[in-house]
């Protein structure tokens, strides 16, 4: 007899339960060679700390009162949780502050997608480090971990959280016109993009300008080229990004990382830096991360903060494809 | 590397399709050929043809690095995540909100029943209209030949793409209220567009030409 589970929700079996454990330990090593301790949350926390992390994005979707009626919510990511963690329990220790964790993530799902509700991450938080030195540490670590899962292949996208906001405000693109170009960067949608921006009156040639941005995505020729397309948000996400990519390279840790001007990552609580992660054998993202400056001040602690989660299911996934690929 | 994976809708999109890819520099003839494969090896690059409405199924798993096909469906399926990249320019219709000619049954329903009962296969897109434009609707999903809806009283009207406008015509029924204008878009896997870049935008450029030459 089938006694059903809530959809996006799964059972793990010995079979795979043997192979995620192996995974998750490869990257447990990583983490906690680095420093990286490994700390846990509660799953359920009180709604007001999700919403004061990011009170849009990554707001949580499960809610509910307890006893006491007090609103409580399902954490919809760790980076929150931790802020809050640090905030409260090391606010008195000397930073940087290196934490590490493997723990069930909750989010709303699209019906039939095959979208998990229930999502496993492994990640760090880099706490108390500034950039670029920051950045760099917690990518050499994702690079550390990519290789600890077998994961060769895998590329980092980086990119500035900062870029587009800063670069309309030059433009003077605000209000609802601000709030539609962004819906179509965060859509990916350039068609809709160069519509919108044309629509904000700035003119052909900058329209053109922004929308081949968007597009610029490779080594560090890509800086050049954005140069090219001047203009002063430009330039300080440049400089932001440069410095960061100079760094990688002096320790050697550029090869596998792409700079991307068209990056955007959709939780509100990111700040310079962002990062994502891809590999050839699947068509979606790993995981991602990057830095979020402004997050711990939320939480009464003035740090700088970066950091990264991988979606365990999804690395296995990759981890499957990579071993069954034809080694040509 | 391996080819570059397009998927090439059939049916309506389909020949003007080919004609952009051979612009473009890919040759098509063997698609042309009324061949029941459905994949096919050309100029370095791998064709899979699937229906319209599956390009984006198929180009967000990573199945086809890119796609070609409606914005109807991409508006339809909007929370697929694919990067839209161009306008071609080909395949122009519109959704529209049509009801009965002459026939003031739509209006009615609305002003003494406070709702209209509207037939579409674009359940989303409907949706989204009415609720932006502030209107309570009762959607009728149907899969095909919605014409046939307020004819027989299913529905006081319909969502609809529309060409030419002579099926409708053909129907007495007529266009209403215009919600969106559709043309073909080409589309990106999240991740071949950032590790495939170079392939992917030197396409985009030519693709861009051959949809405006």
């Amino acid at each position: 007899m089938i006694h059903p589970i809530p959809p996006g929700t799964r059972d793990v079996l010995p079979d795979e339960m043997r192979e995620l454990r192996r995974l998750k330990q490869a990257l447990l090593e990583v983490f906690e060679a680095r420093g990286y301790g490994e700390v846990a949350t509660p799953a359920i926390e009180y709604d007001e700390v999700m919403a004061r992390g990011d009170g849009r994005a990554a707001r949580s979707s499960y809610r509910f009162f307890d006893e006491g009626g007090e609103l409580l919510a399902l954490r919809s990511d760790m980076t929150v949780p931790i802020a809050r963690l640090v905030a409260s329990r090391y606010a008195d220790s000397e930073p940087p502050h290196r934490l590490c964790y493997l723990a069930n993530a909750y989010r709303a799902v699209r019906p039939q997608s095959g979208q998990l509700r229930e999502v496993e991450q492994a990640g760090v938080e880099l706490i108390g480090a500034p950039a670029a030195e920051g950045t760099v540490e917690v990518i050499e670590v994702l690079e550390a971990a990519l290789d600890a899962a077998g994961l060769g292949r895998a590329v980092i996208g980086l990119g500035d959280a900062d870029l587009y906001r800063q670069l309309l405000e030059e433009l003077g693109v605000e209000g609802e016109a601000r709030d539609a170009v962004l819906a179509s960067l965060a859509a990916h949608d350039l068609v809709g993009l160069e519509e919108k921006l044309s629509d904000a009156g700035i003119g052909a040639e900058r329209v053109e300008t922004c929308v081949a941005l968007t597009q610029l995505r490779g080594g560090s020729e890509v800086l050049e080229r954005a140069r090219g397309l001047g203009g002063e948000a430009v330039g300080r996400a440049i400089a932001r990004l440069g410095e960061t990519f100079e760094e990688l390279e002096r320790r050697g840790a550029a090869d596998r990382v792409q700079i991307d001007l068209g990056l955007l990552r959709d939780l509100g609580y990111y700040s310079g830096a962002i990062l994502e992660v891809y590999d050839p054998a699947v068509g979606y993202v790993l995981g991602g991360g990057g830095r979020y400056d402004g997050l711990m001040k939320r939480f009464g602690l003035d740090l700088s903060a970066a950091g990264f989660g991988l979606y365990l299911q999804r690395i296995h996934t990759a981890q499957l494809q990579e071993q069954g690929r034809d080694p040509s | 590397m391996s080819a570059l994976k397009i998927a090439v809708p059939r049916g309506a999109l389909f020949t003007e399709t080919l004609d952009v890819l051979e612009g473009a520099g890919i040759d098509t003839a063997e698609l042309r050929g009324g061949s029941r494969s459905l994949i096919f090896e050309t100029s370095g690059v791998t064709l899979v043809t699937v229906r319209p409405s599956d390009v984006p199924t198929y180009v967000e798993a990573g199945a086809a690095d890119l796609g070609i096909t409606g914005k109807d469906v991409l508006l339809e399926q909007s929370d697929r995540v694919v990067y839209e990249l161009l306008d071609l320019g080909f395949g122009r219709c519109r959704m529209v909100l049509a009801a009965r000619t002459g026939n003031d049954r739509l209006a009615e329903a609305q002003r003494r029943l406070g709702t209209m009962r509207i037939a579409t296969k674009y359940r989303r897109i409907a949706e989204r209209y009415f609720e932006s434009t502030g209107r309570q609707v009762e959607l009728v999903e149907v899969k095909g030949s919605v014409e046939l809806a307020p004819l027989v009283g299913l529905a006081d009207g319909i969502v609809d793409l529309v060409a030419t406008g002579r099926t409708l015509e053909e129907n007495e029924l007529e266009v209403r209220e215009e919600i969106v204008e559709c043309t073909a878009r080409f589309v990106a896997n999240r991740v071949s567009h950032k590790l495939r870049a170079a392939a992917i935008d030197d396409l985009t450029a030519k693709l861009r030409e051959a949809s405006r030459g």
